[in-house]
């Protein structure tokens, strides 16, 4: 059917229409699920809040059989794990996603590549017994002595070494967002376009020079979304944290000491908890856990924004 | 796309043919404490074989879990460690019967370089370790009722369930029951602020014993049935008649027997007076409605629990290392199913 | 984008750094990039090696293709588990991927300040959510009110689990790809549905899928938010409206248990998951992508 120039227009603008709304309605409706799962996280957490109010955050507290409640340890547990696991996972992740999109063939690329992305697929439970059963004893014996023979001056590498602890559950941590980094970083390094590489190398640059004073710098942007998303897993990963932190809910300054974070506490006590202030005070530690999650990303950003003055 | 009227009709087919079998039968949903899981599905596939109308589909997500989707009725039954309480039934708002249904113990297991099997331990001395007291593996009552053991400069690892269960309520019921001090300090539930020093707590019996063997000087609490199928060191523990005994099936049995008429406002079984029954032991429990709308489920549901509790369904639980209930208390869960209105 | 300069070097500069070591610099870094990138990849071989041996005594035809049997009955198997992974994963991508990618199109494209990033703000807040918690939500939203469990609440969890990285991958694929590309297809007179549907989306295909594989990789051995939403079961479901078994929880509830029979049957399952998440891989890239990218 030939159709008038003018009524292809309509039909072209009308077909946009249509378009820009569903783009508009699924952001939209994107914003309203976040919103529905906070009001449910709130209403859920409301009788602990009331019972507890802010107390809540600086107690140390936690005994079901008294219905004391406190997060403090936990909040301590969750960020000190969680910033271990970044800050491995973000150096070799990066590192290791520079040299699969630039700096290896790719022969290798693709096949060392598919094996990091498989450690997403393993399940935490396996994490959690893989790191009970081979990493804490390995901490035990030996990576946790020498830790303490070079470092033990320091009070972080003082104390008992349980095998279980802030440092195992951190290396954990570390395993199972390490494909997230280094996969995204990967294809957004990948991204960059080839002439600001190839106008560095002829202004005389090595190619470490290039990466590291041209692409890296290009592709922050990314990269910086590529940890958040790593960060946000590890703040909310719940049954391999638990099983390697040693669940003592208490704040100590040694890395091998046991601890314990809010998502172990909800996996561990949930589906045993039978009272209501019980049911709501472990709520009230996934609306922190939301509330955590919030304050690091907006930290974040703000770092991001002064850095590098927002772009 | 050839023919796609045979394609959707073949899948139809396969369809019907997936579904159709689950149509023919009832299938009954439960849920609840992970501690009944391996004998429930072990259970009522046997009676499965017998009664091929009848399947049941229990999922193990936890004792919580089973009380409150059997108070929200998206399950036909709940298993719990602990029997509802008071606000509990409130909560589901309908008469409610709950029924022993499985019996366990819980072994004493540590990790001493160089001793083995069978070390000696008083209740108080079991709760002075726990309650933080006794902290080194060379205390003086240690040695005092094991002579024969030398034993090293080891600081005591307490390790616990970190997991809300009824395992540990079963063993913080039994300390607050021998140490007056655990009580007022601690208390007894499915989880707990542990007070020594030196603890770290594991998920599950697998992380408490993972925990226990990977420290030199841990000394833990598992489940009898998990002590026996591991092959795991156990202590020996004294009773209130004095006598040093093994958590064994035995033992746990004896302990049982001694409590004819268990209920769930009167359920503890720990450090009972006699001369075989070992101190730490409990059961757990299947909870359903007195009267339900759908009368047929409600009859398969009281013959296949009549079952569970008779001599069939427990020697089923005999063969997984779950302890079979004595035959008084097999009388009273049986009494307790007849009150169902059928 | 800004351009970074570089100085010459300078011939009356009081150091200057010799371009022999500043290419021993750059091998060296080129060298501990390339450890980073081995080390990261022995660590799974390493945890899949581990997994593998725990669990390769558990796979048999039968342990692919029969319902589970109890402790201390031989043959059984997590065929109905692995059946119904697939159709809840299935269906949680179905709705992630449409969704997360209009999303990703909306903030790369359309969205301006304040709006974008409130959007991409919330996207991150929700990658920091345990599980469990949208377990629950799904439960409550999907399960509670109907007083029935069913595969589809569970599908709706993870979709949610898995929006952020399907929305964050394909935001910065479609950022990558060229404006000049795009104002060009505008220019031609192609409407913006047009434009962005047909032009720009094959352009950012290849770093999508890589996305939503990503997702998929993730959601793959979740089991809490199963708990309370697909609930399991011991038997054949195909129905997505009822409680459905779930291979993942089969592993859980395996690894637990006391029994070693079970213990080396949660090995098996958890060696099913890593090796379905790579085959799919595999296949996807096979046949999504233009021969020239692979």
């Amino acid at each position: 059917m030939i159709l008038s120039l003018r009524k292809r227009a309509e039909r072209a603008h009308r077909n946009d229409r249509v378009f820009l709304g569903i783009v508009y309605g699924s952001a939209g409706t994107f914003v309203l699920l976040i919103l529905a799962l906070l009001v449910q996280l709130i209403l859920g957490s409301w009788q602990s809040i009331r019972t507890f109010g802010f107390a809540f955050l600086w107690t140390s507290q936690w005994n079901p059989v008294t219905s004391q409640f406190g997060a403090l340890p936990l909040i301590f547990g969750t960020v000190v794990s969680s910033f271990i696991a970044i800050l491995l996972a973000g150096i070799v992740g990066i590192l290791a996603a520079a040299f699969l999109s630039d700096f290896a063939p790719r022969e290798i690329a693709r096949p060392l590549s598919f094996i990091i992305e498989l450690l997403a697929a393993v399940p935490s439970v396996v994490y959690g017994l893989w790191g009970l059963f081979v990493l804490a004893p390995l901490m035990r014996v030996a990576i946790g002595p020498f830790l303490q023979h070079v470092l033990g001056w320091s009070p972080l590498f003082s104390g008992p070494i349980y095998g279980v602890g802030l440092l195992t559950a951190g290396i954990i941590l570390a395993l199972m967002i390490l494909p997230t980094v280094t996969a995204i970083s990967r294809d957004v390094i990948a991204a960059i376009p080839q002439d600001l590489r190839e106008a560095s190398m002829a202004l005389g640059a090595t190619k470490w020079e290039t990466m590291r004073r041209v692409v890296l710098p290009a592709a922050k942007t990314g990269i910086f979304g590529a940890l958040i998303l790593a960060l946000g897993r590890a703040v909310g990963e719940t049954i391999a944290a638990t099983m390697v932190i040693g669940n003592r809910p208490e704040i100590a300054a040694s890395l091998f000491a046991p601890s314990y974070t809010l998502a172990s506490v909800i996996a561990n006590e949930f589906t045993e908890a039978t009272t209501d202030v019980y049911l709501s005070a472990l709520l009230e530690l996934g609306l922190l856990l939301f509330i955590v999650s919030f304050i690091i990303n907006a930290l974040a950003r703000l770092m991001m924004w002064t850095v590098f003055r927002g772009r | 796309m050839k023919a796609p009227l045979l394609r959707r009709g073949l899948v139809a087919l396969l369809l019907a043919a997936f579904t159709a079998p689950a149509l023919a039968a009832t299938q009954l949903t439960g849920a609840g404490s992970t501690f009944d899981y391996p004998l429930f599905s072990k259970a009522f596939y046997a009676y499965n074989q017998q009664h091929s109308d009848l399947t049941v589909n229990f999922q193990p997500i936890g004792s919580g879990g089973g009380i409150e989707q059997f108070t929200q009725g998206t399950v036909d039954f709940g298993a719990t460690d602990v029997p509802m309480n008071a606000d509990e039934l409130k909560r589901a708002a309908k008469p409610v019967i709950q029924v022993p249904v499985a019996l366990g113990g819980e072994a004493i297991t540590y990790n001493l370089p160089g001793v083995g099997s069978n070390l000696r331990f008083t209740r108080q001395l079991l709760a002075d370790i726990f309650i933080g007291k006794v902290t080194n593996w060379n205390d003086k009552s240690i040695a005092k009722l094991n002579p024969k053991v030398k034993f090293p400069n080891l600081p005591i690892i307490v390790v616990h369930r970190s997991d809300g269960s009824g395992t540990t309520y079963i063993f913080t019921d039994f300390l607050s029951s021998v140490s007056s001090a655990w009580k007022s300090k601690v208390g007894t539930g499915k989880s707990v602020q542990w007070p020594a020093a030196s603890s770290v707590g594991g998920k599950g019996n697998e992380g408490v014993a993972g925990q226990v063997r990977n420290s030199p000087g841990a000394i833990g609490y598992v489940e009898l049935a998990y002590a026996l199928e591991n092959h795991m060191d156990m202590a020996l523990l004294q009773n209130r008649a004095g006598k040093f005994l093994a958590c064994t099936m035995d033992t746990v049995r004896a302990a049982a027997a001694t409590k004819a008429n268990v209920s769930a406002t009167n359920f503890s079984i720990v450090d009972r007076a006699g001369a075989n029954a070992y101190p730490i032991a409990g059961y757990s429990w299947v909870v359903i409605y007195k009267g339900t709308a759908n009368k047929a489920h409600a009859r398969q549901l009281h013959d296949i629990l009549e079952w569970l509790v008779g001599p069939q369904g427990q020697s089923i639980a005999g063969s997984l290392k779950y302890v079979p209930l004595p035959g008084n208390v097999q009388a009273t869960a049986k009494k307790a199913l007849s009150e169902m209105v059928l | 984008m800004n351009v970074t300069t570089l100085a010459m070097p300078e011939r009356t500069a009081p150091h200057k750094t010799s371009i022999h070591i500043r290419r021993l610099s750059s091998a060296f870094g080129v060298f501990i990039t390339g450890l980073c990138a081995s080390a990261a990849a022995l660590a799974m071989l390493i945890i899949l090696f581990y997994v593998a041996v725990q669990g390769s005594q558990a796979l048999n035809v039968g342990f692919f293709t029969h319902l589970p049997r109890p402790v201390g009955i031989d043959g059984g198997g997590v065929a109905n588990g692995i059946v119904g992974s697939a159709i809840t994963v299935g269906i949680a991508t179905l709705i992630a991927t449409p969704v997360g990618v209009l999303i990703g199109i909306f903030l790369a494209l359309f969205a301006r300040g304040a709006l974008a990033e409130s959007v991409r703000f919330l996207a991150d807040v929700l990658s920091g959510i345990p599980s469990i918690a949208i377990g629950l939500f799904a439960y409550a939203l999907l399960v509670a009110p109907l007083h029935h469990f069913s595969a589809i609440s569970a599908a709706f969890a993870f979709a949610v689990l898995m929006m952020p990285i399907i929305i964050r991958t394909s935001e910065s694929a479609i950022a990558s790809v060229p404006r000049t590309i795009r104002e060009g297809a505008l220019a031609l007179g192609l409407s913006s549905y047009r434009a962005t549907m047909h032009v720009i989306i094959p352009a950012a295909r290849p770093a999508i899928i890589t996305g939503v594989l990503l997702g998929i990789a993730r959601i793959t051995g979740e089991t809490a938010p199963l708990l309370f939403t697909a609930f399991g079961s011991e038997f054949w479901e195909l129905n997505p409206k009822n409680p459905m078994a779930e291979l993942a929880l089969q592993v859980f509830n395996y690894a637990i248990s006391p029994y070693d029979s079970w213990h080396r049957q949660a090995w098996g399952g958890a060696l099913i998951l890593i090796v379905a998440v790579f085959a799919l891989n595999l296949i996807a890239r096979a046949i999504l992508l233009p021969r020239r990218q692979r």
